[in-house]
């Protein structure tokens, strides 16, 4: 048992707190410890909710003394990625819109978290309303890459990435619209995973394209994603969206695959992700995976999708044409920001105009235009409506790939962290970073992120895993497999590589 | 300044001399579903604003709605009702439009997938005539919020101070019932549109998807209108009338926009596309906004919603569960009580056919209750400026009050005396009868007293009986019906009285 509780994977600690070895409260202590520390340099959270997790700490370990039957990750403290909302927390999906805004009510999900025990440390930063692959884009500053502060934490969810890789949190929650629990999970040496869409109740869930956005665990390991995603989910009446069955068997596949044996399993590389704007430490970690999974028994075929190639520009037009819609609430009449202009009547109209000019960042306002001019009269069908047709030929694809292998893997990422700034003024090379994930949540399939290794450059590299929708549980097999072998490669998780964090002294 | 107010009205009767009318009706109906449309918050009439709200009715962020299974029920049945198809699948969409009064800043309805599509009505006149209004579809939306606006004359929002929103009416299910150009009307076209609404309003009591009380707003029609020189030219520019809440408001809107649009192109202007006002104090409609092309709501499918996908199954069940329609009803009601058409179409406009069905099932002859309601209780209720329905004397009452004339215990006269005691709250007929002492003298022997005592009093009249002359009998008649105070049975007594006489 080491003596530093932040290390351990979450299914470990969660095994230290059944035995009674440590309480909850010393755990959720240790992490706000931990916060405390690095997060000045790291920036990971928005706002730490110190008094509220503790709390929630004690009861459990209360209620674990009363000899209580407790959720498997009680006593477990978590973060959340802030475009969640959460009844009494502040929740600004990182906008300037939302600043000071508590929300009223708990999402679906946050309210499983809070039932299951689990002490929420805090909201983590993103980029705003979860638009943008550096978190560049969030009102409130930068967050940091642990593995170099220099860089990013990819996005939009680097907050929970870089808190998991931090070890200020062994789970986080995240969302994943077109790669933005994947790719920060691959730039920081993270397990991310967006669930089959449906998978996870969206209500409460800020939502920047609702027929793409997907909230999934972002964590250390394999496991301790599937335990979180068993957690947060299943149905839920409250979103219409959500798959009415139940939720497939992801912990007993990451448990089993962990064993190491893939034999007979079919694995499909993606002829369209790889190759040509791919950075060569990270094609060779994706060819040395693959080789990995070959001597675990699995069979590795090449497919072809096709219409891959017109996936980014079908999801730029798909994606700012519901964002333009969802973001319209953001108007200064009934909460968050409200800005009257600053000369002549002020009028309802005007305050709106008012307000969001100045409550939104650039990013946003980007997208809400390119939105609103692809659904505009005469230019519907053009864009709005060829880019759902790409979508029907990108589930076609995917239909048709998975009948030739059981999984379909690539690189998450084209690149490793890039150094802040960098891509700033390029939105296309900054779109360009989603390319290999956004496939998925264009068909709604499932896709997971496992660091494979780390690149020429000394910075992590991930390995996407895709499976069919509802078939969750394979990708969890896969990853673990992986991660085993990976591992004992290794000697250890790949972050016990990160460099060491500058910690502040604790003032307690 | 637009045409309207340059050029003068033409006179209702020489415009439609002139004119074809084509009119379009769009009807909104808000459902008396217990919870709103898309979320768990409570709809009832009056609450203090903003108390029935949720994160989904508020549009609070990460808030997602749910459909309202019960509201696409009453859809299916608006749509059964007014023989449509029912789609097998249909999408929500969402309109996209700023205003403080609709929270997400778009409003959830469906567009180019109604539930229901392709159906007709039959709308009776006040004369009998009966006239069909193809319909083109029914779909389901929210409602938005409720604006006041405050300080300033007009309680309009130009001059107002500041707005206030009560978002408890926000997300109420409306269903949207829109017709086909009705072509045909002539002259009686603002008849037909304030017929066709009323005929709504009926099914919708009748089907019982709203209260459909049009004073709360339940029940909310926008009336089109367009002229045309002859039913063969092409169909003229239509204006839109807004929120007209009234069956009287209604006819009179379109007459009013007949004779303002016939007043426009005898000028030889353009009728301008836009939405118009109706005014309550004069009749009158106003410009409001000009409708163009700019107005650009860009639909697209609500991504939050799945399909609504009614099965087969339910909608023959909804549609074997539907209830008799009004129109149907009246038309069994007439055949089985053989009124003539004008005693039922006066029936029916004085809203007396569940009275009379009701009296009738208590027993009465369908002749008897007719006598009854559309007799002595129309008058009282004319009297008292009142609704038939709202006297307090009850059909059961009415039943037994013909019962005690049929048989003879009290008479005609009697009767109405019977009905003061029921009216003033004395109780039922029966009791009124024993406790004003009202029963018919049926007793010979009481009224032989009676009328020995009248023939001596006027033995003058008794000889030009006796003499063949029996017209002066009615004298005697009377001294005995005053001399019982009008309790005996006339008829019985006039026998007497002959019978004493020799006659």
């Amino acid at each position: 048992m080491t003596n530093d509780l932040t290390r351990l994977s979450a299914s470990d600690l969660a095994s230290a707190l059944a035995a009674k070895e440590v309480s909850s409260v010393e755990a959720t202590q240790a992490h706000l410890d931990r916060i405390t520390a690095v997060d000045g340099d790291v920036h990971a959270f928005l706002h730490v909710a110190s008094e509220e997790a503790l709390e929630t700490a004690a009861q459990v370990d209360a209620r674990r003394a009363a000899g209580e039957e407790v959720h498997p990750l009680a006593g477990v403290p978590i973060a959340v990625k802030d475009v969640v909302v959460t009844k009494g927390l502040p929740t600004t999906a990182g906008s300037k819109i939302l600043e000071g805004w508590v929300p009223p009510y708990d999402a679906t999900l946050v309210e499983r978290i809070k039932a299951a025990g689990l002490p929420i440390l805090g909201k983590t930063n993103m980029d705003e309303f979860a638009m943008g692959s550096s978190t560049e884009h969030s009102a409130f500053g930068n967050t940091k890459n642990p593995w170099d502060l220099e860089r990013i934490p990819g996005g939009s969810g680097g907050g929970s990435a870089a808190a998991v890789a931090a070890f200020e949190a062994p789970l986080a929650i995240g969302t994943d619209t077109g790669g933005s629990i994947r790719q920060p999970g691959a730039v920081t040496g993270t397990v991310g995973v967006k669930p089959t869409y449906g998978g996870v109740s969206r209500y409460g869930l800020i939502a920047m394209a609702s027929s793409l956005d997907q909230a999934g665990p972002v964590t250390r390991t394999v496991l301790d994603a599937a335990l979180l995603h068993e957690l947060i989910g299943g149905h839920d009446p409250h979103d219409s969206t959500s798959i009415d069955e139940p939720v497939p068997g992801v912990v007993e596949a990451a448990r089993q695959g962990a064993s190491g044996d893939l034999a007979g399993l079919r694995v499909g590389v993606v002829r369209e992700l790889s190759g040509e704007g791919y950075q060569a430490g990270v094609s060779a970690r994706f060819e040395e995976s693959l080789e990995q999974l070959r001597a675990l028994g699995a069979e590795v075929v090449e497919v072809s999708c096709p219409s891959f190639g017109y996936a980014l520009d079908a999801y730029y037009l798909i994606m700012p044409a519901e964002a333009s819609s969802n973001l319209a609430k953001f108007d200064g009449m009934r909460f968050g920001l409200r800005v009257e202009p600053a000369e002549g009547p002020v009028t309802a109209e005007r305050v709106m105009g008012a307000t969001r000019g100045a409550g939104f960042g650039d990013e946003v306002k980007r997208r809400i235009i390119l939105g609103t001019y692809a659904l505009s009269a005469g230019y519907y069908d053009a864009y709005y409506g060829s880019a759902q047709k790409v979508r029907t030929l990108i589930q076609r694809d995917f239909a048709a790939a998975f009948e030739k292998a059981d999984v379909l893997v690539s690189p998450t990422a084209p690149t490793t962290a890039f150094k802040f700034g960098e891509k700033l003024d390029d939105p296309l090379a900054m779109y360009l970073n989603d390319i290999a994930t956004i496939p998925a949540n264009l068909a709604g399939v499932p896709g997971m992120s496992v660091p494979n290794g780390l690149s020429d450059d000394g910075l992590p590299v991930g390995f996407q895993i895709l499976a069919p929708a509802k078939a969750d549980d394979r990708m969890y097999r896969v990853g673990a497999a992986l991660e085993a072998a990976l591992q004992s490669r290794w000697g250890g998780p790949l972050l016990s590589q990160a460099p060491d964090l500058k910690t502040t002294e604790l003032a307690r | 300044m637009t045409a309207a107010t340059t050029t003068g009205l033409v006179s209702y009767e020489d415009a439609v001399r002139r004119y074809d009318p084509v009119l379009g009706i769009e009807v909104h109906v808000e459902l008396g579903t217990r919870t709103k449309m898309f979320c768990a918050a409570e709809v009832e009439f009056g609450g203090e604003p903003n108390t029935q709200v949720t994160p989904v009715s508020l549009g609070l962020p990460g808030a997602l709605p749910v459909v309202n299974g019960k509201a696409v029920e009453y859809a299916i049945r608006i749509g059964l009702a007014l023989n449509c198809t029912i789609a097998e699948s249909c999408r929500f969409a969402r309109k996209n439009y700023f205003y403080p009064d609709v929270p997400k800043n778009f409003q959830t309805s469906q567009y180019d997938e109604p539930i229901a599509y392709d159906g007709w009505i039959d709308v009776e006149l006040e004369d009998g005539a009966v006239f069909r209004v193809e319909i083109e579809r029914a779909h389901m939306e929210e409602d938005a919020g409720k604006n006041t606006h405050v300080g300033g004359a007009t309680g309009r929002i130009h001059g107002a101070e500041y707005s206030l929103v009560d978002y408890n009416r926000a997300g109420i299910p409306l269903v949207e019932i829109v017709t086909r150009p009705i072509e045909g009307a002539g002259e009686r076209a603002p008849e037909v549109a304030r017929a066709y609404v009323q005929t709504l309003r009926d099914i919708f009591r009748t089907l019982g998807v709203s209260e459909a009380r049009m004073e709360r707003g339940n029940v909310r029609a926008d009336v089109n209108l367009s002229l045309r020189t002859s039913p063969d030219a092409p169909l003229g520019t239509r204006t839109e009338t807004k929120n007209v809440n009234s069956f009287r408001s209604i006819e009179r809107a379109v007459r009013y926009e007949v004779s303002r649009q016939a007043g426009v192109l005898d000028a030889g202007l353009p009728v301008i596309q836009e939405t118009r006002h109706f005014h309550e104090d004069d009749g009158s409609t106003s410009s409001g906004r000009v409708k163009s092309d700019a107005e650009d709501y860009r639909y697209f499918p609500e991504p939050d919603l799945v399909p609504v996908a009614p099965s087969r199954e339910w909608v023959e069940e909804i549609r074997a569960s539907l209830p008799e329609l009004p129109v149907a009803r009246r038309r069994r009601l007439q055949a089985e009580w053989g009124y003539a058409d004008a005693e039922m179409r006066d029936v029916v406009n004085a809203g007396a056919v569940d009275l009379i069905e009701a009296t009738i099932a208590a027993g009465t002859s369908a002749a008897g209750a007719r006598k009854w309601w559309m007799g002595e209780l129309a008058r009282r209720a004319k009297q008292d400026e009142v609704a038939l329905e709202d006297l307090s004397v009850t059909p059961a009452q009415i039943a037994q009050l013909q019962s005690l004339v049929e048989s003879g215990r009290i008479n005609d006269k009697i009767a109405r005396q019977v009905l003061d005691g029921v009216l003033a709250g004395e109780g039922d007929p029966e009791a009124v009868v024993v406790a004003r002492g009202l029963e018919v003298v049926s007793d010979d022997g009481a009224l032989l007293a009676a009328i020995d005592d009248a023939l001596a009093a006027q033995p003058d009249i008794v000889e030009k009986v006796r003499g063949g002359n029996q017209g002066p009998v009615g004298a005697i008649i009377g001294a005995v019906m005053k001399a019982t105070k009008g309790q005996a049975d006339a008829k019985r007594v006039r026998e007497l009285v002959l019978d004493r006489i020799g006659r």
